[in-house]
């Protein structure tokens, strides 16, 4: 074979090859290296003019770069020295010299293509530069589709935590969930009963023993409301430190009244958090609500707010139950603030909506 | 079938008929849903019955609409990425032909669950190819018909086009190379930045 036929087939097998003589002058290149350098840079001029070995480090001139015959070079071009390009050297004809090196884009192919606008026939047929151009196109394709479908997904989860039901630190009902319940028991007119309860003291624990402190004991509360109450009954943590009972179908109000006591009670012996006892205790504010009231939610829950706030004011630790007198015609007419002692009497708040201060 | 033929399906709907049709569509065929996840798998006959409520919503007969599908996939400027990843297949219109025997591999190594109908391309004689497609979606032949009328336009080669389906469900696609360099044809940009 001669050169010439040698050159032809090096051009088709490595289009990214230069042939160097002995003394470092390039005298032939394929046509795909032709296109990185410009035009007629190549052929007649030293290897060293056009190219940088940048590792391994050292190599400046040919006979340094002989001596790495077959091994990974990094080289890149001398006029774009942040270029990449892969090379290996092998002797062609070892008498005279001479050495083939042959040049790859390796990792920054996509670099390569886009900044020397190469098409296919740039490439050996058997060379992979395709396929990994197909990937690369392909892979951020579809994880640009994916990427879509996981912000999708997160605003889809995002949308469903905010129509829950559930308070998901104690497992509770949620203030939508509430608001839901009471509004169909004020719609059908039956009897029931609303407690508010606030945690006293609450905010110490937090303050002294950290908000892990605090989510325990919120917890722990929780779990006592729930074994304090009935399976009918629900019960939800409305705010930070404030869970409203509503309490269907009540007998009496000393029903209402024992649940009150005991959640008081329970709630007074202290919590245990990793040793620390953090000591709350409850004010509740009760509203009784009697079957055929044309009372709406929003009443409901500001006579029990009241009810609750004279419970604060009395010291907590103790119930206040709202009585009403449109809803009780037998009882007093006359309006008046009824402040009984607390524990365990429960204090009684009368039609605070019509409240006579100058009586009080 | 995998979420992106579905997919493919709803935006051609939309794009071409609105989205009150396909509102319509996936009524019609029961879906339970009307929004498409590309990247999420379906039951295989969800697409068969998407074309079926196609074809009943809109009058027209199934074939046409799959040729139509195979059409838009690889012409709407939205989907430019479909064209160049076919392109990839081949420098030349024949080599893109011979290259879709392995697109149902190319497309798994893009996304391992997308599982495409089986392709065979057989060279008959010079310059007349034979592709034969099983698909459980009975008259996806018709969407390579689509697709390769536009791609052939893509590479400037004029072709001849048929269809027929065996009688083992196989379907048959002709392709007869009338002129590959009928006309100057689409530049392939290797490097071009998509999207």
């Amino acid at each position: 074979m001669n050169n010439a036929q040698m050159n032809a087939m090096m051009d088709v097998l490595c289009p990214m090859h230069v042939l160097v003589e002995k003394d470092g002058t390039i005298s032939h290149a394929g046509p795909t290296v032709q296109k990185i350098c410009p035009p007629d840079s190549l052929v007649g001029y030293s290897f060293f003019e056009r190219f940088a070995v940048k590792r391994p480090k050292g190599i400046r001139n040919i006979e340094g770069l002989r001596k790495r015959a077959g091994s990974k070079l990094h080289i890149s071009l001398l006029d774009e020295p942040d270029s990449d390009l892969k090379a290996v050297l092998v002797p062609y004809d070892a008498d005279n010299g001479k050495v083939v090196i042959n040049l790859s884009f390796g990792i920054s192919i996509l670099d390569g293509v886009r900044t020397y606008a190469l098409s296919n026939a740039d490439f050996a047929a058997t060379d992979l530069a395709i396929e990994m151009l197909y990937l690369i196109e392909a892979k951020s394709a579809a994880m640009d589709a994916s990427r879509q479908l996981n912000l999708r997904l997160q605003g889809a989860k995002i949308a469903a935590e905010e129509q829950a039901f559930t308070d998901t630190l104690t497992g509770l009902k949620n203030r939508r969930a509430l608001d839901h319940v009471l509004a169909r028991l004020v719609s059908t007119g039956a009897s029931f009963a609303v407690m508010q309860i606030d945690l006293d003291f609450f905010k110490a624990v937090n303050d002294t023993y950290g908000h892990a402190a605090g989510d325990h004991v919120l917890q722990a509360v929780a779990q006592i409301m729930v074994e304090e109450t009935r399976n009918a009954d629900t019960v939800a943590r409305v705010g930070g430190d404030e869970f409203t009972l509503i309490l269907p179908n009540v007998a009496s109000e000393q029903m209402l009244l024992s649940i009150g006591d005991r959640v008081i009670e329970r709630l007074q012996k202290p919590i245990n958090f990793q040793g620390n006892a953090c000591n709350v205790s409850a004010s509740i504010g009760t509203v009784w609500v009697k079957e055929g009231h044309m009372m709406n939610a929003k009443d409901i829950l500001s006579d029990a707010d009241m009810a609750l706030y004279q419970s604060k004011n009395s010291g907590r630790s103790c119930q206040t139950l709202f009585e009403d007198t449109d809803q009780n015609a037998d009882s007093d007419a006359q309006s008046t603030w009824e402040v009984s002692n607390p524990k365990p009497t429960p204090i009684r708040l009368r039609s605070a909506r019509r409240v006579n201060f100058d009586s009080f | 079938m995998h979420g992106l033929i579905n997919r493919s399906v709803q935006n051609y709907v939309c794009d071409t008929f609105g989205h009150d049709v396909w509102g319509q569509v996936t009524g019609s065929a029961d879906l339970g849903f009307t929004e498409i996840e590309a990247m999420m798998t379906y039951e295989d006959d969800v697409t068969t019955r998407l074309i079926d409520a196609l074809s009943l919503v809109t009058g027209r007969p199934r074939d046409d609409l799959l040729e139509d599908i195979g059409t838009y996939l690889v012409s709407t400027p939205k989907l430019e990425g479909v064209r160049r990843l076919l392109r990839f297949g081949g420098v030349t219109f024949e080599e893109f032909l011979l290259s879709l025997d392995d697109l149902p591999d190319r497309a798994r190594l893009a996304v391992a669950d997308l599982d495409l109908p089986e392709l065979e391309m057989d060279e008959r004689a010079s310059g007349c190819f034979e592709l034969h497609c099983r698909s459980a979606v009975s008259g996806f032949g018709f969407v390579f018909v689509g697709m390769l009328r536009v791609i052939a336009d893509d590479y400037g080669a004029l072709v001849l086009l048929d269809h027929e389906t065996g009688k083992n469900g196989i379907e048959k696609v002709f392709i007869t190379l009338v002129d590959k360099d009928f006309a100057q044809g689409r530049q392939f940009d290797l490097g071009a930045r998509v999207g």
